[in-house]
């Protein structure tokens, strides 16, 4: 039904990966059935509500809305690393500490979310949590739960530097300038 | 195990992190979405383009010339497998595909199935329908006397006894009319100081859970497994079994964990259509919506309640009139219990000797409603606590006083006749004021910005008689499972009833396995819906413990166990079986004492095992030059008697409010003659973080349900109620306007602020 599939190379969660993508596939559909990650979840289908969000390069994006063939070289991230060695990300300790869920099927967006958020900003304000967050939805309205976790664990970082990673991200100011 | 750790008390009452914390943080979480089964096929659905038509034609052959193309299967094909391809918990009336003509835009009319899911999508679209088009109803008020009638005739199910009279009617669109008549209303009016009458609206919303419908049915020679994302496993097992005319034990309904439900996911929605798909090509067949269909397929109702009461010169209310039209769309689904069961407290939370409410389940051509956190009540509780503050503003009395004056108090006899117990409504009210520092004086805002403060308060039955059991199993190491049928889809259940079941065997909650609802090994349950789950299930989880303890107790007898002797669970089954052996089960079930109304007056002595309260009062900033409403701080306080897991129970309330805050300020189904303008996030926006209130807080006042397991009852739907009036009646205290209809939308404000100053 499209153009002829390509294969796409590209660094998944610390290992080179390859795959065969038809040129319409998502980025989702791709984690999810040529490599069981069902960390990140279609739920809208417009990135409007952070479920399938991922890293690529550093930087969270909508996987529903990313090609699949767009991933080739890149470096990409699911909620499915942070935990990889058993040892839960400060993110995922903090929002289990402050029940930051209910359902959970946002959650995983909303972790990869905080993490960039702290990866940028240390010591976020409440306005600087409400704007890295604003591409999340959680129907269950876990927010007040949701910001206290971030406070949490950007407390946690600072207090065991030994637990923020040095991977660099691009910061989410790009964004606002170059969208003007 | 060692008898020290059975030793450990205090389970119930204690925050417990979720038991699947670490699940859900790590994205390991089971949901029925991440589902894949080999040999799958994939279904996409064509739907009906128009409100309400005969089908002439449906032209599938452009579409099965695609490439991929398994199988398109429409009504006819549905009938080789499924006799009368009509379901539905309240009336027969909902066909798996349309069959002869479309009844709401969105209806399923014919399936794809394709082994690659955007092959199916991509066919689904191809299929051409001509329609020959009919009169169609939106409005629920015009519906009960419009000559477009929706269905031919009426098909109760017969599952529900007050539904017979409607057995075969004829020419109407009333699925259910629930009357009620206590004392004698007109003589009240007649003789009252004053008389008030209003009108209240609200609209058509959708529940949106995040992880949308989906069921993958696998039927292989006589037996069948459905994995659904349902919040009613064992009604679907019995409804499947129904239009299958099989017996229940060759089906098999198992879920996972919900990406949330809110009520969207109760009784047959997918499993249906997915069950006959598979039955027709003997593979599995995954039916999954997209966040789209999902509002085609079930919503909140839209309503209309028109208000009467008289009130003496001080205030006293002495009677009322309830005439509540519930627009149910175009098929029953629960909307008639909706009907029945928020008419029970149509009249609001307060003592009134004469009382009158009439409240109607109506079909439309709008898309299904059915039941969405509250069943109904919410949009009653919108309507009555608008009414009180206009009943206050227009004699001069606080608003607060005029409640707590007319508030029902324990031992008093609600509307329907049965008497108040454990329901803290005046705790509640006062901790409202309390917190919101009613008698303090505010911030009134200055320049263009004011500010004003409202309160409310609502209440609900919970459904009744509904049944529930688990069972337990003690394994030969001492270790515990616990089987139960409660869906847990956020509201934290599994972890409450692994509370349940440790404070009962003197286990710590942690230790307790608790197994996903799976109808092959969980023991019946009615259903995860109406806030009955702690208190019924909870019920029946400590009935298995109790009966699991006593099984122990009389192994350690026969063992020759000395009581109090500090032996390992494990070594009872040593000395019994002779090594690491053998198996305790305790079962539960529990049904709580239920009177029917009487048919013609609505009066029972018994409607509820336990009333569900909730208040929120609300401080907000209006601007006068825009109309756009800032809802300051948001406080809930709720009788929840005493809650199993507090902090849960806190955040199901906050959750709840906020959710009730996108109905109240933001989410509107947006219709143009039966069309839907606007099926998607982009534009039907539900609540995200910046739309939090600067403060938003939640209280469970000190209250015990001595009918309930430890003390409680259920909390999930009660956050919702008071939020919608509470930031009415603020608004109001603000800049004077009175908004009628939700959502309250800055355009809203803004005409009613201009229409005040004109």
């Amino acid at each position: 039904m499209s153009a002829a599939p390509r294969t796409v190379r590209f660094m998944l969660n610390g290992a080179a990966v390859e795959s065969t993508v038809a040129s319409h596939l998502s980025l989702v559909e791709v984690l999810r059935d040529h490599f069981d990650l069902f960390g990140a979840r279609e739920s809208c289908g417009q990135g409007m509500c952070g479920c399938c969000t991922v890293l690529v390069d550093g930087r969270a994006v909508s996987s529903c809305l990313y090609l699949a063939a767009f991933a080739d070289g890149a470096d990409v991230v699911t909620v499915e690393h942070l935990a990889a060695e058993g040892r839960l990300d400060p993110v995922q300790e903090a929002f289990i500490a402050a029940g930051a869920f209910q359902c959970g099927f946002c959650t995983p967006g909303f972790v990869l979310m905080a993490k960039q958020l702290l990866d940028e900003i240390s010591d976020p304000t409440d306005d600087e949590i409400r704007h890295y967050l604003s591409g999340n939805l959680c129907r269950c309205g876990a927010y007040p739960e949701i910001i206290a976790a971030v406070k949490l664990a950007a407390t946690r970082r600072q207090d065991d530097p030994s637990r923020t990673p040095s991977a660099s991200t691009k910061p989410l100011a790009d964004d606002l300038i170059e969208g003007g | 195990m060692t008898d020290a750790a059975r030793m450990s008390s205090g389970q119930v009452g204690r925050s417990v992190p979720r038991v699947e914390a670490r699940a859900k943080v790590t994205g390991a979480a089971e949901y029925i979405h991440n589902l894949r089964l080999p040999g799958m096929l994939y279904a996409k659905i064509c739907r009906s383009t128009v409100p309400h038509a005969r089908i002439r034609r449906i032209d599938t052959r452009e579409a099965a010339a695609i490439p991929g193309v398994r199988r398109i299967v429409t009504a006819a094909d549905i009938r080789t497998v499924i006799a009368e391809p009509y379901y539905g918990p309240a009336f027969h009336d909902q066909p798996i595909l349309a069959e002869g003509k479309v009844r709401h835009v969105g209806e399923p009319v014919a399936a794809v199935l394709a082994a690659d899911p955007h092959i199916a999508e991509q066919a689904a679209q191809l299929i051409a329908v001509d329609y020959e088009p009919l009169p169609a109803v939106f409005d629920e008020v015009e519906a009960v006397s419009s000559s477009a009638i929706v269905h031919d005739a009426l098909k109760p199910a017969g599952t529900f006894a007050d539904l017979k009279h409607l057995s075969d009617r004829r020419n109407t669109n009333v699925a259910l009319d629930f009357h009620l008549r206590r004392g004698d209303t007109e003589r009240a009016f007649a003789e009252a100081d004053h008389v008030f009458e209003h009108s209240f609206r609200t609209q058509q919303v959708m529940h949106t859970p995040l992880e949308p419908h989906v069921a993958i049915a696998d039927a292989r020679g006589d037996s069948l497994t459905i994995h659904t994302s349902t919040q009613t496993p064992s009604f679907v097992r019995t409804e499947i079994a129904r239009l299958l005319g099989w017996p229940e034990n060759r089906v098999r309904v198992r879920t996972a964990f919900l990406g949330g439900g809110f009520g969207a996911k109760v009784y047959v929605k997918v499993e249906a259509l997915a069950v006959a798909l598979s039955l027709l090509v003997c593979r599995p067949v995954r039916l999954a919506l997209t966040m789209e269909e999902q509002f085609f397929t079930i919503s909140k109702h839209a309503s209309t309640f028109r208000i009467k009461s008289a009130v003496t010169n001080d205030g006293l209310i002495t009677a009322r009139r309830c005439e509540v039209f519930y627009n149910g769309g175009a098929y029953a689904d629960i909307g008639p219990r909706v009907a029945q069961k928020s008419g029970f407290s149509a009249a609001g939370p307060y003592d009134i000797p004469n009382v009158s409410i009439d409240s109607f389940e109506i079909y439309t051509n709008r898309p299904p409603a059915g039941a969405l956190r509250g069943f109904g009540v919410p949009q009653l509780v919108w309507a009555y606590e608008s009414h009180t503050d206009l009943i206050a503003r227009a004699l001069g009395l606080d608003p607060f006083a005029l409640r707590r004056k007319n508030l029902l108090r324990d031992g008093a006899e609600q509307a329907t006749g049965t008497v108040m117990r454990d329901a803290a409504a005046g705790a509640v009210l006062d901790r409202l004021s309390e917190r919101i520092g009613w008698d303090q004086p505010f911030d009134r805002g200055a320049g263009m910005v004011k500010r004003g403060r409202g309160i409310a308060i609502g209440f609900k039955a919970s459904i009744a008689p509904t049944t529930s059991a688990a069972s337990i199993a003690i394994s030969a190491d001492g270790s515990c499972t616990l089987y139960c049928g409660t869906v847990d889809m956020g509201q934290g259940s599994s972890t409450a009833m692994a509370q349940i079941a440790a404070e009962t065997l003197g286990l710590e909650a942690e230790a307790v396995r608790v197994v996903t609802p799976d109808t092959d090994v969980t023991p019946y349950d009615m259903g995860t819906l109406g806030s009955r789950s702690v208190f019924h299930m909870g019920h029946a989880v400590r009935l298995a413990a109790e009966e699991a303890r006593t099984k122990l107790a009389a192994l350690a007898a026969e063992t020759g166990v000395t009581p109090g002797t500090n032996l390992p669970i494990a070594e009872l089954f040593r000395r019994k079986y002779g090594m690491q052996a053998g198996t305790i089960v305790g079962t539960g079930s529990y049904i709580p004492a239920y009177a029917s109304p009487n048919p013609a007056t609505g009066l029972t002595p018994n409607a509820t095992p336990y009333w569900m309260i909730g208040g929120a009062a609300a401080e907000v900033e209006v601007d006068t030059e825009t109309g756009r409403v800032r809802v300051l701080r948001l406080v809930n306080v709720a009788d929840a008697g005493t809650p199993v897991n507090p902090r849960i129970v806190e955040a199901q309330l906050t959750g709840a409010a906020i959710m009730q805050l996108g109905f109240t300020l933001l989410e509107s189904m947006d219709f143009t003659e039966g069309q839907l303008r606007n099926p998607s996030f982009a534009e039907y926006k539900i609540p995200g973080i910046r739309d939090l209130p600067d403060r938003i807080e939640a209280e469970v006042v000190d209250a015990t349900q001595h009918s309930g397991p430890f003390g409680a009852k259920g909390v999930g739907e009660t956050g919702t109620f008071a939020v919608s009036p509470a930031i009415a009646n603020a608004i109001e205290d603000a800049v004077g306007v009175r908004i009628t209809e939700l959502p309250i939308t800055p355009e809203a404000v803004y005409w009613a602020l201009a229409e005040v100053s004109r």
